[in-house]
């Protein structure tokens, strides 16, 4: 779209080069600010362009990250961002478009639009700040929030089972699915990159704690005390193996099975090897949810790159589209399309 | 026995028969013939909801109503000289539209005795003699019959020989209105290139048909339309959806920017996404959306990335797309919501048609959030009305919304179409890049229309960011500064409102500029005011017709208008809406005329009404 002389020498930006002037509102302490620096950083050091990158997000705590970009950016209606994206994307597929959203958002008010994003595959990156809770409207349950859980909504716990957004997005046939943590900068800026060269949609489900509603929802994972023991870092192609090395994973027929590497009974060898490309061991990994503060017996909760694959993106498909309409029917002629078929003359 | 032509002025006639029965089509084909012999003309379908409701039942009637003549048509008739029954139900359905001594042309294979209690008829009964006993001409003829003997040898199917009736129907009217074959021979000839059987099956029975009526010594006349006094110049017949498709299209080609249609499935509605799906090679990117909200924010979206955004839906969806046309509204971005009006509130009557849907256009979303409006009047005029939304859009960087109605979309007349060169451009201002890295971009700074700039993402130097909170005036930041939200408010307003200074000002579209009665429409009901109003003129009465193409905000001389006249008379299809809107804003009396029916007023109520309030003078 711009239109500038080629000559015109791009100076390198920095992370801080990728910030507004405007101030930052969230709650000092909120898992948003890693987050928003990690992305800054990740932008400067990918040498992406502020003209060519847009962010668009829907309605939370996390959907004021565009505020907060010096990039183009929208702050949309709840839970249609991915509505939104898919028209600006198919207007200009050459912009690198980020969708920010969280999991009331994304999986509640806007879960429709979620499925339908993920299985259309438009080469966008979404990134979920999953916080378990409704943080703007002040601290009622949200759809991640774990059964029992006592808001102001559910004084006597709330009802709903919780929505696994790794699980429904493998069952939405999603092409990059990867989760991470606010509070590991390093594999989030590697989780961000990966996402960003994905082509197709990248969702990558960020673990973000909300200090103020829903503080230490993910502490058992992120916390260096219990993290060895509750957590998996994928990594393609290696052994599942966790506990600082003295665990792993292997598979009893189709059930996985924590095992102890130290007993000797078990080696690396013996391990489930993880294939990012590999769509049903996928899903099973996604299916390592149980919270291990209720259940001892939990698997480790996996963090990285659980499944991603190739497939035509919309964007690529509906343009060749229109491509071959040229080819089959000419360039549009507007005098023939007005006449139609059957015409006749008055004199 | 000989045959004699008996000419004739204008003709109405009813196809109705069981929604399978090929009515619609048999309807278009000879509609599409009769424009060919310079009739001037006006349709009107009319279908169940359902696909293929209970055969033979009242609820699975689908009609397709033509009115033709050698004179102006502005209605597709309110009652039919001419009714074709496919079965029991379509003529018990339609009995009480037929013209005292009309004609019915009755498919006997449709009377049987199951037919007869399908449609509700006591044991016993006999609907066609009863009509020959209520003056009607009845012929009675066994098309089915006639039809499957004529395919004796067709390698066809029982069922699919059947489906051939409606051909025989075709040649059989086609010979009775002097026509030719030849239009519905080329259509056939296209439709089924590939399916020979199927091709010779429909092309013999047609001829069977034509045959039937020149050999069958029952009929003794046939009637000849002369063509109607029209304006010099190539015409088509065109449908008002059709129309509504290829303005777009023109308006995309008009701006050069690639057009985005976001939506989703809804009738009267969706002919719009089939059209304009079919225009790819005109760089056309339709997007069938999971619903109507993804349908409006990805129209958003698009209108955001700098496209020509449009998204076209019906009532219901345009509830459902509120928010997010609100959104569009406080970012003001240039896009068109079209809305196929039809029978409501919630589901309403899907195919019927009604125009109440304006209170919605003004007011159905949150917060003081006012946006145009313009309205088509007739099939033809969908496709400057479409064209005249696109324009407003984009130089008044606001939505706008489109009203049509399931009676414009569907129905069919005559179109003196122009040509694309004379159709002017539509002029684009997209704020352009810069290089001075220290300039603060602007993104709500405005010119002298109130109006906004256009920065588009990939713009160099514009980075910004835009959203639904309130905004600060010129920087576009958030702000809840008090001061600042009554500013934007009334700005907003005030952009809408300039538009009037933009838009001509509204015209007489019949009559004298001043006198006792005008008749002031808007939308579908411009035929029968029409006719009405002609037919009232021509008795010597004192009235004038006045349509409105846009009706937020009116041109700014409707006030002065309407006042040169001692009384305004309004008819609407709906309960009395643009009537609260004239009486708010201009305080005068009005008489309404309102009809709820799902279907268009007829040209004798509506004279029965104007006609008795100008006796009165």
């Amino acid at each position: 779209m711009s239109t500038l002389p080629a000559d015109n020498v791009v100076k390198k930006l920095k992370a801080k080069d990728f910030a507004t002037d405007q101030d930052v509102r969230w709650c000092p302490g909120c898992g948003d600010y890693s987050i928003l620096k990690q992305v800054q950083s990740v932008l400067a050091e990918l040498e992406l362009n502020k003209d060519d990158t847009v962010f668009i997000s829907g309605i939370g705590c996390s959907s004021r990250f565009p505020y907060y970009m010096e990039t183009y950016g929208m702050h949309s209606i709840h839970g249609r961002a991915p509505a939104v994206v898919a028209g600006l994307k198919l207007a200009n597929p050459e912009l690198d478009v980020w969708m920010i959203t969280g999991d009331g958002d994304g999986f509640s008010i806007g879960g429709n639009h979620m499925i339908h994003a993920l299985r259309r595959n438009l080469d966008i990156n979404m990134l979920l700040f999953n916080n378990e809770i409704y943080g703007l409207t002040k601290g009622q349950y949200s759809p991640t929030s774990e059964v029992g859980k006592k808001t102001k909504s559910s004084p006597l716990g709330s009802l709903d089972h919780p929505i696994n957004p790794l699980a429904l997005a493998m069952g939405a046939d999603a092409t990059f699915v990867a989760r991470s943590m606010d509070r590991d900068p390093k594999h989030l800026k590697e989780m961000l990159k990966r996402s960003y060269f994905h082509k197709g949609t990248a969702l990558l489900e960020i673990y973000q704690n909300c200090n103020i509603f829903n503080d230490g929802a993910f502490f058992t994972f992120t916390e260096k005390k219990s993290k060895p023991d509750t957590t998996i870092y994928l990594e393609h192609e290696q052994p599942l193996v966790f506990g600082d090395g003295t665990k792993g994973i292997r598979l009893d027929g189709f059930k996985p099975q924590i095992v102890d590497l130290n007993e000797g009974k078990y080696t690396v060898d013996d391990l489930w090897v993880h294939d990012e490309h590999d769509q049903i061991k996928g899903q099973m990994l996604t299916r390592f949810f149980d919270d291990p503060r209720t259940n001892p017996d939990a698997l480790p909760r996996p963090f990285g790159v659980i499944y991603s694959t190739e497939r035509p993106t919309y964007d690529d498909m509906l343009f060749a589209q229109l491509g071959e309409a040229v080819d089959q029917l000419g360039d549009g002629d507007l005098d023939a399309m007005i006449a139609g078929g059957t015409t006749w003359e008055i004199k | 026995m000989s045959t004699t032509t008996q000419t004739t002025e204008e003709v109405t006639i009813k196809f109705a028969g069981d929604s399978g029965d090929g009515m619609q089509l048999t309807g278009t084909l000879f509609t599409n013939d009769t424009a060919l012999t310079g009739s001037d003309l006006a349709t009107f379908p009319d279908f169940p909801a359902e696909i293929r409701a209970p055969q033979g039942t009242l609820a699975g009637v689908s009609g397709f109503q033509l009115h033709f003549g050698s004179k102006k048509i502005f209605t597709p008739g309110d009652e039919v000289d001419v009714l074709v029954a496919m079965n029991a139900a379509a003529l018990k359905a339609n009995l009480s539209s037929i013209k005292r001594a009309g004609t019915i042309i009755a498919s006997t294979d449709g009377f049987d005795k199951k037919n007869l209690r399908l449609a509700k008829y006591e044991d016993g009964a006999t609907p066609t003699e009863d009509a020959k006993d209520q003056g009607f001409t009845v012929y009675e003829m066994p098309i089915t019959k006639l039809t499957r003997t004529c395919l004796k040898e067709s390698p066809l199917g029982m069922k699919e020989k059947d489906r051939c009736k409606n051909m025989f129907v075709l040649g059989f009217l086609y010979w009775r209105y002097n026509r030719d074959l030849q239009s519905t021979i080329d259509y056939l000839n296209r439709k089924f290139k590939k399916k020979p059987d199927v091709l010779e099956a429909n092309m013999k029975t047609l001829k069977a048909g034509y045959h039937y009526g020149e050999t069958t010594e029952t009929f003794t006349t046939t009637y000849n339309v002369e063509p109607a006094p029209m304006d010099k110049g190539t015409y088509r017949s065109v449908m008002g959806n059709q129309a509504l498709v290829m303005g777009l299209v023109t308006a995309s080609k008009k701006s050069k920017l690639p057009l985005f249609y976001g939506s989703y499935p809804i009738t009267p509605a969706s002919d719009i996404l089939h059209g304009l799906a079919s225009y790819k090679n005109f760089g056309i990117k339709t997007f069938q959306a999971e619903d109507e909200i993804a349908a409006v924010c990805a129209t958003v979206g698009a209108a955001y990335g700098g496209n020509l955004a449009i998204t076209g839906t019906s009532g219901p969806g345009v509830a459902l797309k509120g928010e997010g046309i609100g959104l569009g509204l406080m970012l003001e971005l240039p896009m068109v919501i079209v809305n196929v009006q039809r029978g409501g509130p919630s589901t309403g009557l899907p195919t019927k048609t009604e125009q109440s849907d304006l209170l919605q256009a003004f007011y159905g979303r949150n917060g003081d959030s006012p946006l145009p409006i313009i309205a088509t009047k007739s099939p033809s005029d969908c496709f400057d009305a479409a064209i005249e939304a696109c324009r407003m859009t984009l130089q008044h960087m606001t939505p706008v919304i489109l009203l049509s109605d399931g009676y414009i979309a569907n129905g069919a007349e005559p179109w003196k179409f122009p040509k694309a060169a004379d159709i002017p451009e539509i002029k684009v201002n997209f704020e352009p890049p810069t290089d001075d890295e220290e300039a603060q971009f602007l993104p709500y700074k405005r010119d002298e229309k109130h109006v906004r700039g256009w920065a588009i993402p990939g713009t160099k130097g514009l980075a910004h960011r835009v959203g639904g909170l309130e905004k600060e005036a010129n920087t576009g930041n958030v702000s809840y500064d008090p001061a600042n939200h009554e500013y934007m408010t009334k700005i907003r307003q005030a952009k809408v409102d300039e538009i009037a200074n933009h838009i001509p000002e509204q015209a007489i579209d019949n009559g004298p500029v001043r006198g006792n009665v005008l008749v002031l429409g808007w939308g579908s009901t411009y035929g029968v005011i029409q006719s009405v109003v002609d037919d009232l003129l021509m008795e010597g009465h004192s009235i004038a017709h006045a349509h409105l193409r846009y009706l937020n905000p009116f041109p700014r001389n409707l006030g002065k208008l309407l006042r040169s006249f001692d009384k305004v008379i309004l008819p609407e299809i709906n309960n009395g809406q643009l009537a609260k809107i004239i009486r708010d804003k201009y305080q005068i009396p009005l008489l309404q005329y309102n009809k709820i029916q799902g279907v268009p007023i007829s040209k004798a109520e509506l004279k029965h009404f104007v006609g008795s309030v100008c006796e009165t003078y």
